[in-house]
């Protein structure tokens, strides 16, 4: 009888264990995006309220329609952005991975670096490097290697430079992680078959680090394309990303349900990628990457 | 942030077979060095910013604009570093949601970790993707959809509700990187606590919190870092309460004043210390 109990207690465990984190995550994580949800197929407006809810799919018609180009272009920015930043970190974590010695977790440190200084600041600081007469521009314009009117603020280049710089660190972590568990006895016996160093890598190094690669993929799309402090802070009125409409139609045109419906459709196609990710590939590598983050 | 990576830094160091690198070694000198600089190159443009932030905390600027270069001073490391009380009371906030936050996610977090990590038990794989889904899900969303839940409840928004988010959204960081310790971790160490008569409590008081503690306290720190530097989510959930992040964004428009850019570099320079420090013992207790 005594086992039975113990038994049954020990069964219990994990759910005790799991109880005060699920229930916080129930009411600030599951309800809310449940209420969105509802809120998203309201009508109304902030001085007579919403109501009606299940009634008006409208909300999601107008979200894309109205907002096609922010759309367009937080895609386009948040995949040119992957682009730059998988080009940028594949060298890099490589030669970390296999040429690091050592000095492995100094080169990473210092990667990891801008991440202890505050993301607004940072963003910031570009604003200041990229200005019209600003660090970068300033000198080249006084020696008249660029034209006077040239301009890098503003533009949908400076909001990718903002993206790839926020979220590259993202990038080769992901990457340098896959990499660094490639078995060098693997590229020893293609080598061994005698194949040449462009066979072993397209052969054995690339498709062992590719997990890491799309992990990286997702740690950066997602967060990119939802952003828009570096779309406000570096691409002026022009530029802006789907974010920036969220973000307007709560705290300017306070639009709840609009802004409900934009969020929802947000979510549901990130959701759609990362779910269809985790299917194919599991979540080891992305929560590997965060938490060594 | 990365405290983490320097804490495992040392593990993927000790068995590195030397033979077989030698091989690419000698034949890819030219790549190899080409590699090394293009890494630098990298370094130092992300250290760029940084370099800026910490280079215009000693300009002297007329009047409000810290925009050009007019003059080395240090005092705004000094007497005028509270000189703006907003911008005081911001950092002050800053850190109390921090140290709140990061105290709620651990505990929250590592009861989670632990149960990820050393039961088998029915909802695990849901259980898992939601820490996933708390991970992946885009700021904007978790900030817009907490904000329409404190209006629709009438709750009003101010620091409980921005210390409510960010426990929420640091938890499944605490989680996950305790799950990962508690996965090393070899079981019958418990088992023979029992054996010699420890009860549940004692067992994970003297022997599991001691073993799982390096976890929880790269968590700890994950979270602490998350908290101190969020932006959107707290944002979405502030109300009228205004922290560090937030303030910066309030007045970027009109210009930072050089004491947000000294508080940036002390706030830079203890995470970098700490993150060394925590390397340091790390290692040396490995060793």
């Amino acid at each position: 009888m005594r086992a039975v109990h113990s038994n049954l207690r020990s069964k219990l465990t994990p759910y005790y264990l799991m109880l005060p984190g699920g229930l916080w995550l129930a009411v600030f994580f599951a309800v809310p995006i449940i209420m969105m949800i509802g809120l998203s197929t309201m009508s109304g407006n902030i001085i007579s309220g919403f109501g009606d809810t299940w009634h008006h799919f409208g909300n999601y018609a107008g979200s894309f329609t109205q907002y096609k180009s922010q759309w367009i272009r937080s895609a386009e920015y948040a995949g040119l952005g992957c682009l730059i930043s998988i080009a940028l970190s594949y060298p890099i974590a490589y030669w970390i991975a296999f040429y690091g010695g050592s000095r492995k977790s100094t080169y990473l440190f210092l990667l990891l670096l801008p991440f202890f200084v505050s993301f607004v600041l940072r963003t910031i600081a570009w604003d200041y490097i990229l200005g019209d007469q600003g660090m970068l521009l300033g000198p080249l314009k006084h020696l008249h290697l660029v034209s006077q009117n040239f301009h890098v603020l503003a533009t949908g280049s400076a909001v990718v430079i903002g993206i790839v710089y926020n979220y590259l660190p993202f990038m080769i972590l992901p990457i340098y992680v896959a990499l660094e568990r490639v078995d060098p006895k693997l590229i020893e016996a293609g080598r061994d078959l005698y194949a040449n160093p462009v066979t072993v890598f397209t052969k054995v190094v690339l498709p062992l680090s590719l997990p890491g690669v799309f992990a990286g993929v997702l740690l950066n799309f997602v967060p990119a394309a939802s952003d828009y402090v570096n779309a406000s802070v570096l691409g002026g009125t022009g530029n802006t990303m789907i974010g920036n409409v969220i973000y307007d139609q709560y705290f300017v045109v306070q639009n709840y349900p609009l802004q409900a419906s934009l969020s929802f459709s947000l979510m549901a196609i990130l959701l759609i990628g990362i779910f269809s990710y985790a299917r194919a590939l599991g979540t080891e590598e992305v929560l590997a990457a965060a938490a060594t983050a | 942030m990365s405290a983490a990576t320097l804490e495992r830094a040392p593990q993927p160091k000790a068995p590195e077979p030397k033979g077989s690198h030698r091989k690419p070694r000698r034949r890819k000198k030219a790549g190899e060095r080409v590699l090394h600089w293009f890494t630098w190159a990298l370094i130092v443009w992300l250290a760029l910013p940084i370099a800026v932030v910490v280079a215009f905390s000693f300009n002297n600027p007329h009047g409000r604009y810290n925009y050009s270069w007019t003059g080395f001073t240090f005092k705004y490391w000094g007497s005028q570093l509270f000189a703006i009380p907003n911008l005081t009371t911001a950092m002050e906030h800053s850190i109390i949601v921090a140290i709140a936050a990061t105290a709620g996610a651990t505990i929250l977090g590592t009861l989670i970790g632990i149960a990820l990590g050393k039961y088998r038990f029915r909802g695990q794989g849901v259980a898992n993707l939601v820490q996933f889904a708390c991970i992946a899900a885009p700021e904007v969303v978790l900030g817009s959809s907490m904000a329409t839940f404190f209006l629709q409840a009438r709750i009003q928004e101010g620091w409980p509700t921005v210390i409510a988010a960010h426990i929420m959204f640091c938890l499944s960081f605490v989680a996950i990187t305790v799950r990962a310790r508690v996965l090393t971790l070899d079981p019958s160490v418990e088992d023979a606590a029992k054996d010699l008569g420890a009860g549940p409590w004692d067992t994970f008081r003297l022997v599991t919190l001691p073993m799982i503690m390096p976890g929880v306290i790269a968590g700890a720190m994950l979270a602490f870092a998350l908290s101190i530097d969020d932006f959107i989510t707290t944002e979405f959930t502030s109300g009228s309460f205004v922290t560090y992040p937030l303030w910066i964004w309030s007045v970027s428009r009109q210009g930072l004043p050089p004491q947000v850019n000294v508080m940036g570099s002390i706030v830079f320079a203890v995470g970098v210390l700490f993150a060394i420090a925590t390397s340091v013992v790390s290692r040396r207790r490995a060793a």
